[in-house]
Parts: C-alpha cells; structure tokens; sequence
C-alpha cells in the first residue's frame, strides 16, 4: 500500500502510543526505501514525529538512530511537536512576493501576533511560510489546513485569519 | 437530456472557489428541477477567468468565466436557454488565448475528466503507448532522438541520449523516476498536466520503462501538491485495472508497476541525485556525478529520470511520429514549451507554444501586462536560480541558447511579472536567503556563501560601505558560481547578478555627499 496523502481540513489526530505507533511502521516498513514514507505516516496520525518513534523506526529499517534522525531533521516538513489546532501557511516565494504577499505576511502577523514559524501562545494557530503552491498564476497564495486560498488580499486573509482562530 | 456541466477541479481553480461552484450548481439544478452532470476537468490554463465552467451544447462546449458562487444562478439560466450572459466567452476553443497556443501535451488538460480511462484512450489517449509496443527499443530509441525533446526539468538534457544509455545498461533491474518536485516559484505545468491529465504521464513512463527495459517507477511529487498527488493515485490505480500497469501492459510481455513517493518540503530535492537520496529513504544530499544515475541511479541500479512535462511529451511523438514534434521550435529548442506567466500579471496562466516567442510578446501581449496596471519592470524567468529580465531584454526568444546567451535561464519555464514598486535589493537579497535555506549543506560556497550573502546584502541595503560591499557579493557569486557541486549554489548568483547589473540604479544610489559636492 502507498501512503495516502489526503489533504485533511479538519485535522484531528490521535495522541502518541507506542502500538500504534509500531503498527504504522510495521506497515510500510516492507517497502524499499520507506524512511520518508513512514515518517509521512506517524505525522499524518500523530500531527508530529514523536521522538520515542525514532528508534523504533531505525530498528524496524535496520538503520541507526542517528541516521533516522538526520533524515527527520533534514526536512522541512516534520515536526518536533503538534502544531496549533489550525495551521495557516502563506506562500513567500517570487510570484507571490511580486502580488504583493510581502505586505500580506506582515499583516497576518501583526493579527496573530507572533512571527512567521511561530504559533500563537493559545495554541489555536501556527502560521507558517511556504514556498509554492502551484498557484502563481493567481497569487497571492495561502493554505489553511489543506484549503487552498488563492488571489489573497486584506480581506480575504482577514477572513482566514479569523476563522483560523476561532 | 441532462445538462453537461465542466467545472475544473484544478488546484488553481478550487483555490478561486470551483467546489463553491460545484455545490451552487447542484443546489440550482435540484430547485429548477433540471437535471445536471458536473464532470471535474483539469483547468484549460487561463487562469484569471478561474472558475471557468462549461457546458456541453451542440456547437461545442461553452465556456463562462470567472464565476463565482453568486453568479451560478444566472449563469445556469444562460446555459439552459443558451441566452446571453455578461460571463460568457463563447465556444471554449475558439478563445483567442487558447487558439493561439499549439497544444500538444495540453491538448487533453481541462477537456476530458482526469479520472477517467476511458475518456482518456476516445481523446486519442495510449495510441503512443500501442505504436511503441509495436515498434521495439532500438525504433523507439530513434524517435525520442529524432523529435530533438530536451528534458523540461531546466537543464535540457537530451532526452532520447539519456534512455539509450539506460537501455544500454546491464543490470537485474531498471528504474524510472519521474521528477515531480517542481518547486521553482512561478511554474506550475507539471502540477496542472498531473491533475489534469495523469494518464499522460504514466503512458509516457510506461513508454520509457518499455524502451529501456525497466520493471518499476516511482513519480516522486512535492508534499505542496496534495492535489496531484491525489489525482496520481487515482490515475494509476484505474490504469492499473485497465491492464496499462502491472504486468502484461496492453497485451504485450511487458510488466511495469508504478509507484507515487511523497517528498517532505526540500527544494533541492528537484535535483536529481538528491531526489533520488529522497527516494532511498536519506536525506536529500547532492551526489557526485560521474557516476550518472543512467548507470547507477535508484538504488544504484540504471535509472531513467525526467521531468514530468518530458515524459508527458512522450505520447504525442510516439503517435505522431518525431518529425510532426520537431517540426515546431527553433535551433536546438524542438518542440513546444508549456510556459507559465504568473506574478503581477493580467492574464496569468499556462501557454503551450513553440519555442522562439519573445519574452515581451509573452509578458506584454499574452499576459496582457501587469494587474496592478504598473508599468512592468523586472521578469524573472525560470525560478529561483533564474535571472531577473529588464525591458531591454524583451526581444529575447524563448529558447534555451538565447536566454544562456544573456546570462539568463528558461529552466522550467516560469515567468514571474514585477511592476515597478519592485526593490531588487530585496529581490537579491531573497534568492540568497531561499539558496540559505535550501542548501543541502554538502559544499561550502553555498552552505556559508548563501549566508555571506545575505549579510552583504544587508549591509547594502542599509548603506554600509556600499560599494566595497557590493564588489565583494560579486566576488562570492563567482566563488558560488565556480565552487558549487549543483546548480543551487551554482545558479543562485543568476537572480543577483542580474539584479546587480540590470538594475543598478537600485543598488548604489547616488551617495548623498557627492551630490551635495555637484
Ligand atoms: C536545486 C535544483 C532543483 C531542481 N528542481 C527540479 C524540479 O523540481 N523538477 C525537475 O524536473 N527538475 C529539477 N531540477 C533539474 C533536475 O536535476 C534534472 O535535471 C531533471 O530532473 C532531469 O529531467 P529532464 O531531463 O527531463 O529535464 C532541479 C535541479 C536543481 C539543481
Ligand atoms: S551547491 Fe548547495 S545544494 Fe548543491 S550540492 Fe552544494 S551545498 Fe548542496
Ligand atoms: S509563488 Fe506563491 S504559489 Fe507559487
């Protein structure tokens, strides 16, 4: 079986166990090369890659730890711990720079009041950059849980924004 | 007769609200009591009238655009009594924007329903595919060379070399490996052909794997494309039910299986060793080349690896013979280009054209200029590690010798529009920052150059000794440029020097004193 990869617009995640966690690895360890496509896979459950599943990981590959946490680390896309309830990420690469993204980002983070990367202290919402979405032709770009947004502007961002938070 | 309602389930056009629309439709239909059909295309590529939504109607499709949710009402009063409609463009194909394009690989995007086998083989779908199996490796191998294709990745390697070395190759096994990273800001075809029109692709890497011999492929897509990666499982699995994958392809004594792996947000991943590294599981670290990845590539066995838009050229020259595919271009530029205008554009979108258009035609005539009706200044083509064009520069034609001989690149062929509130100080300083961040860490002129870079610009911008400054970024783009093992570290110098040289005037005003002292 390959990972499915569905963008989820209501992420619910399940909490971290240790059975689950072997259950998922166990899963997709058959494949060649399945480091990435297991840590895909705790992500997609978990919300994140909890630390306790990287030995496991390097045992069910026969790699070392180490191996398996340079991979995880490598990546943008992993995460150390869960995000905030809803995740908000604005495109800050050229074609949505030139729509004027710039001015957007800035915005957004004066609305929640934490930097780019960040998440707010409530929990409720990261706010991440992204570098592309496909969408350049319509830019500005954004993605709230898997939603696509595109020919962003104050209004609609101040609508992302608010439903983010809420 | 149910009415045939299209609405795009495009990335780009469910971002402008498509499924909004989908649902208006539905809940018109089911009041007026008139029974609809909504077929989810791929999206025709003009994207400032996303949503456009069509309507079959005995002359053709209609097209209307762009819709929003508010104007579905009225818009299925005009489609029920083909009356007139503020939104309406008329037969969909006989829109100039369209019409003026040569579609070869798009022909099928935005037409038929990307989910659909059969709709794919009565739009002419696998008679590529049928001819090569009938044709044998060595004819096959003739073809690809002959229709001139050069990889649409951004290098332009020589596409019909590259699979004879794979053919020649012995080994137990042999890999494809389709190259659906696209993270280059600006382009978006390979997403578009893949949501589109999948089948394309996986004929076209069944077509490679029957040519060199290969038994199993992997399409490596960017964790930014849900929705291709979506559509990509999908295709293959339908493909996989029609007998076009797994074993016995179409009849023949061929078997190849297809796999899609999922990257995790790694720009340097595109680059094909490191893809590779990706796919092995590590991290996405630069190989050394010799040797190539022909030789020993996917787990060190011969590996066949192009770009999504390479493979997806492969049907329509296999069908149509090399010389209809050649006979488009100019110079060693054969064929067409899908070339995507975006940015600060008015009419943003994808244009398939041979190659030899010029870059202001593209920018100022088929992207109609700039939406915040600025003048347009600056054009960066071909990603991040491309150079920024002036207008001085618009008489450049789109082909791969001529954008090399004005140090630019057309890479994978995305334009991105600037009016003139741009700063290039900061668009400079960002291509060093996005090189910084990217960087897989393996040399040092890009790992700590990027860096250096930054900082230089920086001091530029808040004008530290600016000329000493800017003599030294120089300096660190020719180290990159020399010393870098890919064309991350290599080709970020592209955007600033450019940047630096065409638009100077951003960069070293006038220093205050010296006007004082006129
Ligand atoms: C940093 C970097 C990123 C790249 N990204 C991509 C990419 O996203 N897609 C792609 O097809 N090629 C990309 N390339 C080019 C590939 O290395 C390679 O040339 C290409 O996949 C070969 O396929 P082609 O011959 O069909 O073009 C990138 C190269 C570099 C150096
Ligand atoms: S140039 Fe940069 S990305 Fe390329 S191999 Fe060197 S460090 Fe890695
Ligand atoms: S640059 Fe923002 S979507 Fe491509």
């Amino acid at each position: 079986m390959t990972a499915v990869y569905e963008p989820s617009c209501e992420p619910s995640y399940e909490p971290w166990d240790e059975t689950r966690g072997a259950e998922i690895i166990a899963e997709h360890a058959g494949q060649e090369g399945a480091t990435l496509v297991i840590l895909h896979a705790l992500q997609e459950a978990f919300g994140y890659v909890p630390e306790a599943a990287i030995p496991m990981v390097a045992q069910a590959l026969n790699l070392s730890r180490a191996e398996v946490y340079g991979v995880f680390t490598f990546y943008h896309d992993f995460r150390h711990k869960p995000a905030g309830r809803h995740v908000l990420k604005l495109c800050r690469a050229e074609a949505c720079q030139a729509a004027g993204g710039d001015a957007l980002a800035a915005r957004a983070e004066a609305m929640l009041g934490v930097s780019l990367g960040n998440t707010t202290a409530d929990d409720r919402v990261t706010l991440e950059p992204i570098y592309c979405l496909g969408l350049c032709s319509t830019a500005p770009s954004a993605m709230l849980d898997g939603r696509l947004v595109g020919r962003l502007d104050e209004k609609r961002l101040d609508a992302l924004v608010a439903e983010a938070q809420r | 007769m149910k009415m045939r309602i299209f609405v795009p389930r495009d990335a780009t056009a469910v971002a402008v609200g498509a499924d909004e629309i989908v649902t208006a439709f539905e809940r018109v239909a089911e009041t007026r009591g008139l029974p609809i059909e909504i077929v989810r295309t791929g999206s025709r590529g003009l994207h400032w009238l996303e949503p456009m939504v069509e309507v079959a109607t005995l002359k053709g499709r209609v097209a209307y655009g762009p819709v929003s949710a508010e104007d579905v009402a009225s818009v299925f009063e005009s489609m029920a009594s083909n009356g007139p409609h503020a939104l309406r463009l008329g037969i969909a194909d006989e829109i100039p924007w369209l019409k003026r394009q040569t579609r070869l690989t798009f022909a099928r995007c935005g037409v038929i329903d990307p989910r659909s086998l059969e709709d794919y083989r009565a739009h002419g779908g696998y008679k590529g595919l049928e001819r090569a199996l009938s044709l044998g490796s060595d004819t096959i191998l003739a073809e690809v060379t002959a229709s001139g294709l050069r990889g649409r990745g951004g290098a332009g390697f020589p596409t019909g070399i590259k699979w004879k070395t794979v053919a020649q190759a012995k080994a137990d096994r042999k890999f494809i490996v389709c190259n659906a990273d696209e993270g280059d800001s600006g382009t978006f075809a390979d997403r578009m052909i893949m949501e589109g029109d999948p089948f394309l692709v996986i004929e076209g890497m069944t077509t490679a794997a029957i040519t060199v011999g290969a038994t199993k492929g992997y399409i490596y897509i960017r964790s930014e494309y849900p929705h291709a990666v979506e559509a990509m499982n999908a295709a293959i699995k339908a493909a996989k039910r029609g007998g076009y994958l797994g074993d016995k392809i179409g009849g023949s004594t061929f078997g190849f299986d297809l796999e899609v792996r999922v990257g995790a947000g790694a720009y340097v991943c595109g680059e094909e060793t490191s893809l590779l590294e990706s796919l092995e599981g590590r991290r996405g670290i630069v190989r050394a080349k010799p040797p190539l990845p022909a030789h020993h590539g996917l787990f060190g066995k011969p590996t066949v690896i192009n770009n999504v838009l390479s493979f997806a050229a492969i049907p329509f020259i296999l069908a149509e013979g090399a010389k209809a595919y050649a006979d488009f271009g100019m110079g060693r530029s054969r064929g067409t280009m899908p070339i995507q205008l975006a940015g600060n554009i008015r009419q943003g979108g994808l244009f398939e054209t041979a190659f030899g258009v010029t870059l202001g035609q593209l920018v100022d005539d088929i992207g109609g200029g700039t939406f915040t009706g600025r003048p347009v200044r600056a054009v960066q083509v071909g990603g991040p590690l491309g150079a920024y064009f002036p207008r001085t520069l618009f008489d450049t034609p789109f082909d791969y010798e001529a954008f090399a001989a004005r140090d630019g690149l057309i890479g994978h062929g995305g334009i991105v529009v600037f009016d003139d509130s741009v700063d290039m100080r900061k668009q400079a300083r960002f291509a060093m920052e996005f090189c910084a961040v990217e960087s897989c860490g393996k040399c040092t002129p890009c790992r700590i150059g990027s860096t250096r870079g930054v900082e230089t610009i920086e001091k530029i911008i808040n004008g530290e000794r600016v000329i000493e400054n800017l003599a030294l970024v120089e300096d660190l783009c020719n180290t990159m440029k020399f010393g870098s093992l890919c064309a991350l570290g290599g080709f970020t110098p592209y955007p600033v020097l450019s940047a630096l040289k065409h638009f100077r005037e951003d960069f070293a005003p006038i220093p205050t004193t010296l006007q004082a002292a006129e």
